[in-house]
């Protein structure tokens, strides 16, 4: 099987955040890490290619320092790496995103495209769904495990209150891979070592310009969210208090 | 109440370090957290080596990782450095056994052996399928080891071993020691030779009561009268220089893992003196005797990373001599050493408690201060390069 992986560089989970002047999005002086779902979805391609031979590949789109994720996966074993490279990519939204990998995969074809669920700072949970929509492929999202048969694939996909879905679907397809579907492996020092050799195509904003469009979704302000947290307290005989309670409950928190 | 190690860096040190580098520190770190975080505490006070771990650290590359070919990942010096630096972050103990298997076993097999020892040793010394340890020492010959007593003598064509180890890492666990002797037939020249430990006459025992490095293994070996092939002699050895040159491998990691140690310290420190309220509800950390144990902890730690990454960017150069080594052994393990005392005093009578691995890094530092040349040793070895005057 041929998979390919879309991998995102995101600011590190517990890094303390600084808003960017324009007050968008945060400033550029963070460190950053992989995806967290993302980590899982490369493990998941690097396990079915383990069972079923094939090639895995790995994509991300972002400035230089995004090359960091791709570098990982080499080192865990994937087989090439292909990188959109340009601040510009920062900024993208789910469905442009989705379109410039589109246009940079136009030459390949795979079997499986992974994504993670969602990615940790924008949270969209799209760029699989919408990859899916533009290849006119089918997709399943949240996916906890993958068993591939005659007929394609049978994947167990996660509803909400503990049920589990299964789907029968056909190949090629896009699957968004849920974190924690399996264990994740370190990458070895000799991993790391060989990751050097392997290839990594870079891919120009102009490149793939044409496919993209003027984003569809935008962030207007970010900001930090303020404490309003404040304690008053009630005072009178039992029974006042008890009915000013009651009426704060009621008009003022509506819990009642 | 668990501290999570959030990482060290005043300076923007990592910008000195190569992506790769980085990658090789992280993936070193989170393989520590991950693994031997949870365990060590229990290992400490039950003073039990985490066997469990060794086959996971050689899957991963960790054992002779700067050597070249036999599966070793031919890693830079100064990405071996931070590996060593994560897992002393760790545990001093855990870094000393790769250590010892890593520049103590398998560099002096890479460096003075024959190639059918190479083949035999270094493949299954890098998995971790079998372990090595180190025989220098002597209960009466530490610092000045070229006095040592144990004796080989060739007899047709084999060498017969006599003579007693003290202090030695990894001795009853062992598959295969490297014991250095004075060869009789040869002016008592010292040599190295690889002696299984299931050979008759060799015996190893744990040394009890130790209160460092308890999640390692330290032994006293005793070998009489044994008997191994004249292939067993590491061809390549002779002299003093010889295990020195291994000592120079070993002493330059141990000087990268001194900063692990007390990055876990000041780290550890740190977050508790911004949870810590005394006096007017205020965190510790906002009184000034305490800001100045941080401020001391992080430049002294900041200054050792650069002190350790330049001699690291020597050795890939081939430019480190030993005094460079030396002034990074004994700089940043007392260093470490200060830290720890300090943190503990950060964490007033928590810091004594091991629900934190203050006191654990305290007590395993001071072995670190002694072995691999006390600090004095080092302190002489400085001033003899700076004098050119021996004051052994
Ligand atoms: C936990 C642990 C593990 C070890 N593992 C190994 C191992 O795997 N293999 C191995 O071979 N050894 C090992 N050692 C031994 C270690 O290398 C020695 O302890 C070290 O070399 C010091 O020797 P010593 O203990 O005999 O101290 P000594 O040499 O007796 O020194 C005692 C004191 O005298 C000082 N001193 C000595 N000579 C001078 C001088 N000329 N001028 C000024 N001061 C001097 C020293 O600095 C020190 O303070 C280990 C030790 C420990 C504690
Ligand atoms: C083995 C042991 C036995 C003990 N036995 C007893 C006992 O029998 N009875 C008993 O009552 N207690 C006992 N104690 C408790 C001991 O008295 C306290 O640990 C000690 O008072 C320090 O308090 P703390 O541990 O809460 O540290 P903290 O008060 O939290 O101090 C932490 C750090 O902050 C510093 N610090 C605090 N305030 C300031 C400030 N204003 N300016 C600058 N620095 C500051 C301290 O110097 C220290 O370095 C014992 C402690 C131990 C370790």
């Amino acid at each position: 099987m041929k998979i390919l992986v879309c991998m995102k560089q995101v600011p590190q989970k517990d890094a303390p955040l600084k808003l960017n002047e324009s007050g968008t999005w945060i400033r550029e002086d963070v460190s950053y890490e992989v995806n967290e779902p993302d980590a899982f979805a490369l493990e998941e391609s690097l396990r079915q290619k383990e069972k079923h031979g094939g090639e895995v590949v790995v994509i991300t789109s972002g400035p230089a320092r995004a090359q960091q994720v791709l570098r990982e996966a080499l080192a865990k074993g994937a087989d090439r790496a292909i990188h959109l490279e340009d601040n510009a990519f920062v900024g993208l939204d789910a469905f442009n995103t989705a379109r410039a990998f589109a246009a940079a995969i136009k030459d390949e074809q795979f079997d499986l495209i992974f994504t993670g669920l969602q990615s940790d700072d924008y949270g969209y949970a799209q760029t699989g769904v919408v990859l899916a929509e533009l290849l006119g492929w089918p997709h399943a999202t949240i996916i906890m495990h993958i068993e591939k048969n005659d007929a394609g694939i049978r994947v167990k996909r996660e509803l909400e209150a503990g049920y589990f879905q299964y789907v029968d679907m056909p190949l090629p397809a896009v699957l968004t891979i849920q974190s924690g579907i399996n264990k994740l492996r370190y990458a070895t020092l000799i991993g790391i070592k060989q990751a050097k050799n392997k290839p990594l195509r870079k891919v120009t904003l102009a490149e793939v310009q044409s496919a993209i469009g003027a984003n569809l979704q935008k962030i207007e302000r970010l900001y930090v969210p303020q404490k309003t947290k404040n304690t008053e307290f009630l005072e009178g005989p039992p029974a006042e208090v008890a009915k000013k309670l009651v009426d704060k409950l009621r008009n003022e928190v509506r819990v009642l | 109440m668990a501290i999570k190690f959030k990482g060290v860096d005043f300076i923007e040190f990592d910008t000195l370090l190569t992506d790769d580098e980085r990658l090789v520190r992280d993936t070193a770190r989170k393989f520590i957290e991950d693994n031997l975080i949870p365990i060590i505490e229990e290992c400490n006070r039950a003073g039990r080596f985490p066997r469990e771990l060794v086959k996971p650290m050689g899957d991963l590359g960790f054992f002779g990782a700067s050597l070249k070919g036999y599966g070793c990942a031919g890693m830079s010096n100064v990405e071996y450095g931070l590996v060593t630096q994560e897992l002393e972050r760790g545990d001093s103990g855990v870094r000393s056994f790769v250590s010892v298997q890593s520049a103590l076993v398998m560099y002096p097999i890479y460096a003075f052996g024959s190639d059918e020892q190479k083949q035999t040793w270094l493949p299954a010394l890098q998995k971790g399928e079998k372990l090595g340890c180190f025989g220098l020492t002597e209960p009466d010959f530490g610092s000045n080891p070229g006095g040592m007593r144990t004796r080989a003598r060739k007899v047709g064509n084999e060498y017969v071993l006599n003579g007693e180890k003290m202090w030695i890492t990894s001795g009853t666990i062992a598959d295969v020691a490297i014991i250095w002797a004075k060869v009789e037939n040869e002016d008592n020249k010292i040599r190295g030779f690889l002696v299984e430990t299931n050979r008759p006459g060799f015996k190893a025992e744990d040394i009890h009561g130790k209160w460092s490095l308890r999640a390692s293994v330290t032994s006293g070996l005793s070998l009489q009268d044994v008997r191994v092939p004249e292939s067993n002699l590491l061809p390549g050895s002779g002299g003093l220089k010889s295990p020195l040159m291994c000592l120079n491998q070993a002493r330059y990691g141990i000087a990268w893992g001194a900063i692990g140690a007390a990055m876990a310290c000041y780290d550890c420190a740190l977050q508790y003196s911004l949870l810590r309220k005394q006096f007017r509800d205020q965190p510790i950390a906002s009184h000034q005797l305490v800001q100045e144990k941080l401020s001391w902890m992080i430049t002294e730690i900041t200054k050792a990373q650069l002190l350790v990454l330049q001699v690291g960017r020597l050795k890939d150069q081939g430019k480190a001599e030993h005094y460079h080594i030396s002034m990074a052994k004994r700089n940043n393990v007392w260093m470490a050493l200060e830290c720890a005392r300090l943190s503990r005093d950060i964490l007033g009578a928590n810091g004594v408690a091991d629900d934190y691995p203050i006191m654990r890094h305290m007590m395993n530092l001071e072995s670190v201060k002694t072995y691999e040349g006390t600090q004095d040793i080092h302190t002489l070895i400085i001033g003899a390069r700076v004098t050119g005057i021996d004051a052994f």
